[in-house]
């Protein structure tokens, strides 16, 4: 007999935990399964809504403004205004995110030194906000090949910011290896475990206000990669910016991400609160049902096929990172319940010329009704029990929108939401 | 003794740099020009086979002789840009006996080691084999990094005295009387090392004698003094596969055919090629059904191809010549022999000779060949020194394990930097500060690029070919901005010819040179657009424009209006306050 549930999810990530969340809030008995680790690891912690429009027009505003003008086909178009609304009051009563406060868009400076539009931030990146006027003092690690701070600085004074920028390079404290991780910082800085100063044994936090104090020079707040902590990120960033009488933020990071991580860890906290329920590590990789109708699925499970049913099931599996959309030679397809992807024909059509061009393949994913169910080929709903929500759906282009994040909270609200009514 | 006179090679490829240094080497005044980087025609895009001459030893006996010949000399002199490989002929029950025992006979007639082998034995040199081939040919093929061979004649030129410009492209020649006296020469950024966003400048060089070593472009250059070279280009594709599925060359054992080889190298394997001949070296179709032929057929012999991750295809001409009066029709039947045409004799033009056709394989010789006629030119009787003195880098290679211990370099990533720089390592490697690694897929360290800088100035594309950085699965995803951020900052100076100091590359430099490293890791990969590598392509995508806002970058754009913008919560028009680095966590008091 299978395990039963009344929503399950399947995924993961953020459109996956917003869905569980949405549905176990809602009342719903929930269970989501998710395989790998998310690619909320990948992801900058930062939570996009709208920052261009389709068209590239931006950095907008307000990106609420900007929806009702989106293609019909956009998923924020099936949920609407007030869906991406409710959806994005759930976010901020689960999490401690800034930005809710207002409608108004944020520019953050990115760890290549650009800036981008952002609806919501975490409070360790709040302090680097690129509108606030006050100067900065960017600081990298030698070590550390992803955030060269005096570059950063550079490339964000010619971005224009308002205020000056500089970058400094340090040693950090002890005698860390040239390829220690980001984790291997983050622990040390959690634990203010001791690191070797001058023959002396000094606690990581106050270490590295020390190295970096003498470089200040009226600087009012100072940013770092985000490696502050993983656990207790507040604490480190109050005790370095106790020491150094300034404000302290971190700068959104590529892969391995630590605050993608530990928005990750919220949300499943949160799930858990709600009284949902998860599992991880194994795969869903097939189904069973007939006449347009779900009645259960497998997850692998060291070789064994395990059936998991439910009445309700939201794929949130992701795009074409996450695997939740493949492809081959031949075409794109979504590998566990086969629903219809668009693609054109000619592989060569799937992309564009320009590295930051037009590409079909950004949009790859499900179509879907208003409901958020995959459609066929033939605009039928794929299954009367499935919905779809985050990076699998398609006819949108995150990247070049900057809408990741908003999508996947929109819709697997909407989609969790939707799921419990239908069970109650 | 009379000054030597001064020569100018056209082409940076491996026969320009070739020829560079054995005419460096004799004592003569050369400079080398080269419209790209080096290799950026047709030495860069090509499959990177050390050929035994196992392939020739059929259909071109003298080739093959050649090939073995100068194979020898390439382990001794380049020993940092070979690796052994071996190589297998191999026999699929459909290929005839006959032609089996042709190019076994063939090889001994042209001095190439070659041994029989069964399939049991082959399978067990090669596990991924076709369970049903019949039996193999071992020869000893090898693969060879073309970059760090060009790179390595072109330094030991420099080490000679002579002067090497690359993104200098040759606009006409100077001609009077019937003799070509000098090129006109468009640098586009400037002489010397290219800096990204410098003005570059026109110059007129008066050369005792242009060699024009341009391969398939050969014809360009000829039109300018009014000869006419009927060089043939024709295409060949190649797909890079993300790992090693054999560690030893694969060849079809059959008469002339598309998609008969599989190279080996570094991390990856190349599949090759196909044989079509074009109009135009620079402008011909690129084609998905090349790529798919190549991938469908080579898996006759190693079937775990059909599923396998491949990271990008590339296309790359061969300089095809054949005399006037043969006629081939079909590219496949052109002869693979260089030609050296003296203008003087054969267009009464004085003052420049063109050489085309060839092998990679073969270009020492080659270049030893020109260097031979130039210097008859002038009546200088020295003696060709380039099969004999090792390349830089390969002095003393054997001391490779003595640089491992001395640096700790036990790790897989230390080892390969020491065995890219070769006897270079120790130079290279000492570094006082940090020296993280840049490029994780190809294990390229800080100290590797900011060496491959020094050498080639802010282009990035160059310090790519010198070290491999963001030559491997991720194609730069992960590397470009750190590459660019190495680039930042770097003194730039000594870098001009004209002596002045150049400052330090800055902000704008940077970003210009990673614009251009990002398109140009982007373009071949559209042939490998589907499985592993979209999804690549889409991680990529995603870390530059989400998370790094590259593709609006502002600094590109228009100005923004920042007051438009949040400026944080309950502190308006400033900073957000204390609360930020003091409050506590929402769950865990953080």
């Amino acid at each position: 007999m299978a395990i039963e549930s009344e929503v399950l999810v399947i995924g993961g990530g953020l459109a996956g935990l917003s869905s569980a969340l949405a549905a176990a809030r809602a009342g719903a008995d929930v269970r989501l399964l998710s395989y790998k680790q998310s690619t909320l690891q990948n992801a900058s912690g930062l939570v996009d809504l709208l920052g261009y429009t389709h068209e590239g027009d931006g950095p907008l505003t307000d990106p609420y403004d900007a929806i009702p003008d989106l293609p019909e086909e956009h998923p924020y178009r099936t949920v609407g205004v007030d869906g991406v609304r409710e959806a994005m009051a759930m976010f901020d009563d689960v999490t401690d995110y800034r930005g809710g406060h207002t409608d108004t868009n944020a520019l953050l400076p990115t760890h290549g030194g650009t800036v981008k539009p952002t609806a919501r931030y975490p409070k360790g990146a709040a302090a680097g906000l690129a509108s606030d006027d006050r100067d900065v003092l960017l600081v990298g690690l030698g070590s550390m090949v992803d955030f060269d701070a005096p570059h950063v600085a550079a490339h964000l004074e010619a971005a224009g910011v308002p205020f000056d920028a500089r970058g400094v390079t340090i040693e950090f404290p002890g005698d860390l290896r040239a390829d220690a991780k980001v984790t291997r910082y983050a622990k040390l800085l959690d634990t203010n475990g001791e690191v070797a100063v001058d023959g002396r044994m000094v606690g990581a936090r106050d270490a590295l206000a020390d190295t970096i104090e003498p470089h200040l020079d009226g600087e009012e707040r100072v940013g770092l990669p985000a490696i502050l902590g993983d656990d207790h990120p507040g604490a480190v960033r109050a005790a370095l910016g106790d020491h150094l009488g300034v404000d302290v933020f971190e700068v959104p990071m590529g892969p391995p991400s630590l605050p993608g991580l530990r928005l990750e860890d919220t949300l499943f906290e949160a799930l858990d609160e709600a009284g949902g329920n998860f599992e991880t590590g194994n795969p869903v990789v097939d189904y069973a049902g007939e006449d347009g109708h779900i009645e259960e699925v497998y997850i692998e499970k060291t070789g064994a096929k395990i059936p998991v049913s439910g009445d309700q099931y939201v794929l949130a599996t992701g795009g074409l990172v996450g695997k939740g959309v493949e492809s081959d030679r031949e075409g794109v397809y979504e590998p566990i319940f086969d629903c219809h992807v668009p693609h054109a024909e000619d592989r060569y059509d799937w992309f564009d010329l320009e590295v930051f061009g037009d590409h079909q393949f950004a949009r790859f994913g499900l179509p879907t009704d208003e409901q958020l169910r995959p459609l066929t080929a033939d605009d039928d709903v794929e299954f009367d029990n499935l919905r779809a929500a985050g990076s699998i759906l398609g006819g949108y282009d995150f990247a070049a929108e900057k809408s990741g994040s908003g999508v996947s909270i929109a819709t697997g609200h909407a989609a969790g939401t939707t799921a419990a009514q239908e069970v109650q | 003794m009379a000054p030597s006179p001064h020569v100018v090679v056209i082409g940076g490829g491996s026969t320009g740099a070739g020829i560079t240094r054995d005419l460096a080497m004799r004592g003569l005044d050369v400079t080398l020009l080269e419209q790209g980087n080096l290799t950026h025609g047709t030495t860069g895009r090509m499959h990177g086979l050390l050929h035994s001459g196992g392939r020739y030893a059929v259909s071109d006996q003298a080739s093959a002789t050649e090939c073995i010949e100068e194979n020898r000399v390439l382990r001794d002199i380049a020993s940092h840009c070979v690796e052994m490989t071996g190589g297998l002929f191999v026999k699929r029950p459909e290929d005839t006996e006959e032609y089996f025992e042709r190019k076994l006979s063939g090889c001994e007639e042209c001095g190439i080691p070659a041994d029989v082998v069964s399939r049991e034995e082959a399978r067990e040199i090669e596990p991924h084999l076709a369970k049903d081939i019949d039996k193999a040919i071992s020869v000893p093929d090898g693969a060879i990094d073309p970059f760090r061979l060009v790179v390595a004649n072109a330094a030991s030129a420099q080490e000679h005295g002579a002067r090497v410009e690359t993104h200098s492209t040759v606009t006409d020649l100077v001609v009077e009387d019937d003799e070509v006296v000098g090129v006109e020469v468009d640098h586009s950024a400037g002489p010397g090392k290219r800096v990204h966003g410098t003005e570059g400048g026109t110059e007129e060089i008066r050369a005792d004698y242009v060699v024009n070593a341009t391969g398939a472009w050969a014809g360009r250059i000829g039109d300018m003094a009014g000869v006419d070279i009927e060089v043939r280009p024709s295409k060949g594709v190649m797909t890079i596969m993300n790992s090693r599925q054999v560690d030893t060359v694969i060849n079809r054992c059959r008469p002339k055919g598309d998609a008969d080889i599989i190279v080996p190298h570094e991390t990856t394997c190349i599949l090759g090629t196909t044989d079509e001949e074009v109009d135009d070296p620079e402008d011909y179709p690129e084609e998905q059904w090349e790529v798919d032929m190549m991938i469908e057929t080579l898996s006759e012999l190693v079937p775990m191809l059909q599923e396998a991750r491949t990271i990008r295809s590339f296309w790359g001409v061969r300089p095809l010549y054949e005399p006037p009066d043969v006629g081939s029709d079909d590219p496949t039947d052109i002869t693979r022999d260089f030609f050296l045409l003296d203008h003087e004799e054969r267009d009464g033009l004085d003052g420049m000779t063109s050489i085309v056709g060839g092998k990679f394989t073969t270009y020492r010789m080659m270049g030893e060949r020109i260097s031979d006629h130039v210097c008859d030119q002038f009546g200088i009787d020295t003696d060709c020194r380039t099969a004999d003195v090792p390349l830089p880098g390969s002095d003393d290679f054997t001391v490779l394990r003595d640089y491992m211990d001395e640096f700790g370099l036990r790790s897989p990533i230390g080892r390969r930097s020491v065995e890219r720089l070769g006897s270079r390592a120790d130079e290279v490697l000492k570094t006082d500060g940090p020296n993280p690694t840049v490029c994780e897929c190809e294990g390229v360290t800080r100290a590797e690029i900011q060496d491959a800088i020094s050498q080639s100035g802010s282009d990035l594309n160059a310090v790519r070919i010198r070290t491999r950085a963001s030559m491997g699965n991720c194609q730069g995803g992960f590397c470009v901005h750190r590459m660019a951020s190495e680039l930042h900052g770097v003194s730039a100076s000594g870098g001009s010819a004209d002596g002045a100091a150049a400052g330090e590359y800055d902000e704008n430099v940077a970003r210009r040179a990673w614009d251009e490293l990002l398109q140009e890791r982007w373009k071949g990969q559209r042939h490998a657009l589907w499985g592993q590598q979209l999804s690549q392509a889409m991680l990529n995508y995603a870390l530059h424009a989400t998370t790094q806002n590259r593709d609006n970058d502002p600094a590109d754009g228009d100005p923004i209006d920042f007051a438009a913008f949040d400026t944080g919560s309950g502190r308006p028009g400033g900073a957000t306050g204390a609360d930020v680095a003091a409050d506590g966590g929402r769950t865990d008091g953080n």
